[in-house]
This record gives structure tokens, sequence and C-alpha cells, in this order.
């Protein structure tokens, strides 16, 4: 018989899938009988699906040329023959 | 060099190889690959615009500098990740208002977390809102962590890597990175119940 406390020292392997079959099968016999951790487990689940739903944030077109002059300027004090600049997002977008 | 890919079955292999022989153009395209996602680490673990932007640059250029030393036996991504984390965290600490921040600080193991607000969400909360308020939501609950969760949960549940990478990048064992894991995601539940509960059906308050 698991109890509430139990079930929640367990929920991070459950939520991960990381529990022996017998394991899963006694928790999931707790959730169907016990709202309060349904609703804890059902919510959690969801927490990590928005976030992982995400996109990574756009990065700034001014940020990502300031990054690729301060690359070509460290490339070129490395090795001087990388004479090339590299070409900007907008002149990537113009081409 | 072992075949790598990485998030979504990119196989950053051959531009790792020829990023190392030199090869500007292919190095460039793996920042092309990875900023937004570095970027979007940064922001998340030192909350700052501003040191985000900067970890950005650092974190590129330092890896660009230390190329040569990449060994290739782990994922060029989780290489620059931990490169990433580590400038995070060095803006944390320079922050006079951050002076404790420690990854290894004892978290008390209370039951504090668990579950003061138990409501039914709505089946897709994320539609309840737009992009923009989603994003502010989350970012704010997040923010809301304290370093030691927030830069777990970042790895695990935002970057996606395993308890494993997290657990090294971070320098904590596994269990370790499992229990605050668990904590944080239970932090934010709480966090987010408020914006995610089904409307007029707080079913369970009566219990």
């Amino acid at each position: 018989m698991i109890t509430c406390k139990r079930f929640l020292e367990e929920l991070e392997a459950y939520l991960d899938e990381q529990t022996t079959p017998e394991l899963r099968s006694e928790l999931e016999q707790h959730l169907a009988e016990c709202p309060n951790c349904w609703v804890i487990t059902d919510t959690t689940k969801k927490t990590i699906r928005v976030y992982r739903g995400m996109d990574p944030y756009p990065i700034p077109g001014e940020l990502h040329n300031k990054l690729l002059s301060a690359l070509t300027r460290v490339a070129h004090r490395q090795n001087p023959a990388v004479g090339e600049v590299l070409a900007t997002r907008e002149e990537l977008e113009t081409k | 060099m072992a075949s790598t890919t990485s998030p979504a079955g990119f196989n950053e292999t051959p531009l790792v190889t020829r990023a190392r022989a030199g090869d500007l153009s292919a190095f460039t395209q793996l920042v092309e690959k990875y900023e937004g996602k570095i970027f979007r680490l940064a922001r998340h673990i030192t909350n700052s615009q501003e040191d985000a932007e900067d970890v950005l640059q650092e974190t590129f250029l330092k890896a660009y500098e230390h190329l040569g030393e990449f060994q290739g036996n782990s994922k060029f991504y989780t290489w620059i990740v931990r490169i990433a984390v580590n400038e995070s965290l060095m803006k944390l600490r320079k922050r006079k208002s951050d002076r404790s921040v420690s990854l290894d600080e004892q978290i008390d193991t209370g039951e504090d977390v668990i579950a003061r607000e138990i409501a039914v969400w709505e089946d897709n909360p994320e539609d309840k809102y737009s992009q923009t308020e989603l994003r502010e939501i989350l970012d704010q609950a997040v923010k809301s962590l304290p370093p030691i969760f927030r830069s777990v949960f970042v790895l695990r549940d935002i970057e996606e890597l395993s308890s494993e990478e997290t657990a090294e990048i971070l320098g904590l064992t596994v269990p370790a990175v499992k229990s605050r894991l668990l904590r944080a995601r239970l932090k934010l539940r709480e966090k987010l119940t408020r914006y995610f509960k089904r409307k007029g059906d707080d079913i369970f308050d009566y219990l």
C-alpha cells in the first residue's frame, strides 16, 4: 500500500519513467485512488510540457552581428591569414 | 572523434571537425545553430538581459579559442553549455546582491514545497495565453526559483539534457540533480497554478 508521502518520494522517478514496472503499477494504483496525488502529478507533467514547448529566444540581429565581429577579430589575431570578414545576417538575407 | 548527434537529430560532428581545422565559417554555423539556446540558458540563470548578452559572447569566444582542447568524447553542445553555465554562475557570484550563490548550498529537506495548491488545470493551459504572455509567465516563475534549483531545471527541462549530463556540468551527483529537479518542478507547479487552473472548478477545495 503506497502512501502519499511515499508516492511523492517516487514522483521524480515516475515522471522520468525510471521505476521498475512493479513500482510503476503500484504508483498508478495509488493515482487511481488519490485525487490529490493525481492532480499534483497531472499538473507537474503539464509544467514540464509547457516549458519544453517553448522556442528559444530570437537573438536580436545586432547581438548576433556583434558576436560574429568579435569572433572574426579573435580568429584574425590567432591566425592573421584568416582575413575574411564574416557576412552579417543582413548581408546573408539579401543574398 | 565519435559521431555525436545533438538536439533534434542534428549531427554536429562534420562542422566541429572543420571548425577544429580552423574553418571559421564552420564554427559560425555552429554559432547559428546554438546561439538561441545558449542565450536562453544564460538569460534564465543570470536573470539579466545584459549579463546574458555578455555570457553569449564570452561562451562562443572561449569555445573558439579553446577548440583545440575539446576532446570530442562529449557532445560539442554539452561542452559549450558547460562554458555558458560557468560564465553565468560567475556573473551571479559577482553580483553583490547574490553574494552567496553556491550550487553546493545545503537545501532544506522539509516538505514546504509539497502541494499547497491542489487545483485541476486546463487540458492545454498554454492555449489560454498568447506566446508573449506565456513566455512572461513561464520566465517569471523560473526567475523566482533559487539559483540551485534554477540551474538544474534549466538544464534538464528547458535544454533537455540528461540527469547525467546535468550532474557533470554542475558538478553535482545524479541523485542531487534528481532531488533538486523534483523540487524545482513542484515549486514551478505551485507558481503556475494561479494562471493555469481551470476556472470555477476548485473541486478539491472542500477536501
